[in-house]
């Protein structure tokens, strides 16, 4: 397959950035967006120039380190994965692939499609810990949680924090992030102690950092690699209900 | 008083006060379609006019109008507060963003319909609300006054422009309004889902009927 790629190039920070355009040929179906992206860069470099750079670690949807905007889409057009779980199948040979980074006032381009996402720990810093005492480890069981509740904070902790929500809002809101969080320690026994500071901590930090506010569009979970859901953020929202008035 | 304050500086503070004002302001519409029916009785519009007279004189009527101006006030200070952060949010836009791919078209352009009823609604108010409110004495009757209004057809075809707005704005504001607020569940979901209908497909089509009525009556009936 080959492509003809249109990525966006920024030198730093401080720079201009542009597009530039790509041919990436010889690229078979079964390999990932990265790869593909790797393949750019082996030619780019042969030729003696910069190539594109882009964040990666695990590669397999799970570090949530690989966010970019890939054809219009948070990760690409794709559901429930990350960039590096895209496959170049997903697209038709000879497609024009636009490539930019995740755009937010909070999320400044470093370089190229790469964005500092330290917005959100710093979001984390402000509540999103709890306090324990360290010690021997419990024993299993030792404080019951119902399945179903267990269920449903395992579901919240699921957000690999890559930032794909606030890429795809419209105002680049970190809401469904800072509501997977909260809901994440809200539902769980070991979350209660600081329950009532984290949730108004976190999202006067989310306000702080300059990202805009959720205005129900779901976007959000449309574009999330792990597909959580909007319903962590009415309970994040009556979570700080309870908290602001109590 | 602190607290209020507090919350309101917050960006989730100031969405329950857009969701609590919204959902004010489609109670209203409930009360405003069911009184303008009379439109319909037929007796020269003596039931509309005493109808007209009555919220015009009566002390909690005038009472809740009070708390109606506020609410419209917030509500309208309060999304344009968030919608101008919101842009701030995203200095420089996507070369290409497939928007439609993730997110209806009624709530993203929220505010877009918010603002285009609200021009509505400053016309609205003075067609009917101020001639017959300040100035009574030189204005005739209610009732004349939406005949004449509906008379002319440009003012009917913007009247039903803004009640498509509207549905539009509804369609999307009335379900999130829950959302903020956090009333979201399996169990209901669906239930907020058809009210919402009422009010943003059966409220602006019975709305709709007047102009079509009375533009129908004046020009080939009657």
């Amino acid at each position: 397959m080959n492509f003809t790629l249109k990525a966006w190039r920024q030198k730093d920070k401080n720079s201009e950035g542009q597009f530039a355009t790509y041919t990436a040929t010889n690229i078979t179906p079964d390999m990932s967006f990265l790869e593909m992206l790797d393949a750019v860069n082996h030619d780019l470099v042969e030729k003696n120039q910069e190539p594109i750079a882009f964040d990666h670690d695990c590669r397999e949807g799970i570090c949530g380190s690989c966010g970019m905007f890939i054809k219009g889409r948070a990760h690409g057009p794709q559901k429930g994965g990350a960039a590096c779980q895209l496959h170049m199948r997903s697209f038709v040979d000879g497609d024009l692939i636009t490539v930019e980074p995740f755009r937010a006032k909070a999320f400044p381009v470093i370089k190229d499609l790469i964005v500092d996402r330290t917005a959100f720990d710093r979001i984390m810093q402000a509540g999103g810990f709890v306090s324990v005492n360290t010690g021997g480890v419990p024993d299993a069981n030792a404080i019951p949680v119902p399945k179903t509740i267990a269920d449903e904070a395992f579901n919240a902790a699921a957000c690999i924090g890559c930032g794909a929500c606030v890429a795809a809002c419209k105002n680049a809101s970190a809401t469904l992030f800072v509501a997977a969080k909260v809901s994440q320690l809200a539902l769980l026994p070991q979350g209660q102690a600081e329950r009532q500071q984290r949730v108004e901590a976190m999202l006067a930090q989310m306000d702080k950092e300059g990202f805009g506010s959720c205005s129900n569009t779901y976007a959000c979970e449309a574009e999330c690699p792990k597909e959580i859901s909007v319903t962590n953020i009415a309970r994040m929202n009556r979570e700080y209900l309870k908290a602001a008035l109590g | 008083m602190g607290t209020l304050t507090n919350i309101y500086r917050s960006s989730v503070g100031k969405k329950f006060v857009v969701a609590l004002t919204g959902l004010f302001l489609c109670t209203f519409l409930v009360e405003h379609l069911a009184g303008n029916f009379l439109l319909f009785v037929n007796d020269g519009g003596a039931s509309f006019n005493e109808y007209s007279e009555t919220l015009s004189h009566n002390v909690i009527i005038r009472t809740i109008e009070i708390v109606l101006f506020l609410a419209f006030f917030f509500h309208i200070l309060t999304a344009t507060t968030l919608w101008w952060r919101n842009r701030k949010a995203r200095p420089d836009s996507y070369a290409q963003n497939q928007k439609s791919a993730n997110s209806t078209l009624a709530s993203r352009i929220s505010f877009l319909t918010g603002s285009i009823v609200f021009i509505f609604l400053v016309i609205h108010l003075r067609t009917f609300f101020v001639p017959s409110r300040f100035f009574p004495s030189e204005n005739p009757s209610m009732y004349t006054l939406v005949v004449f209004a509906f008379s002319n057809g440009w003012y009917c075809l913007f009247y039903l422009v803004a009640l498509v707005l509207l549905g539009y704005h509804l369609r999307h504001g009335f379900q999130s309004a829950f959302q903020t607020f956090g009333i979201r569940g399996k169990n209901y979901q669906s239930l907020i889902e058809w009210i919402g209908v009422i009010f943003w497909l059966l409220i602006p089509l019975g709305f709709a009927t007047m102009p079509i009525y009375f533009f129908w009556t004046t020009h080939f009936g009657g």
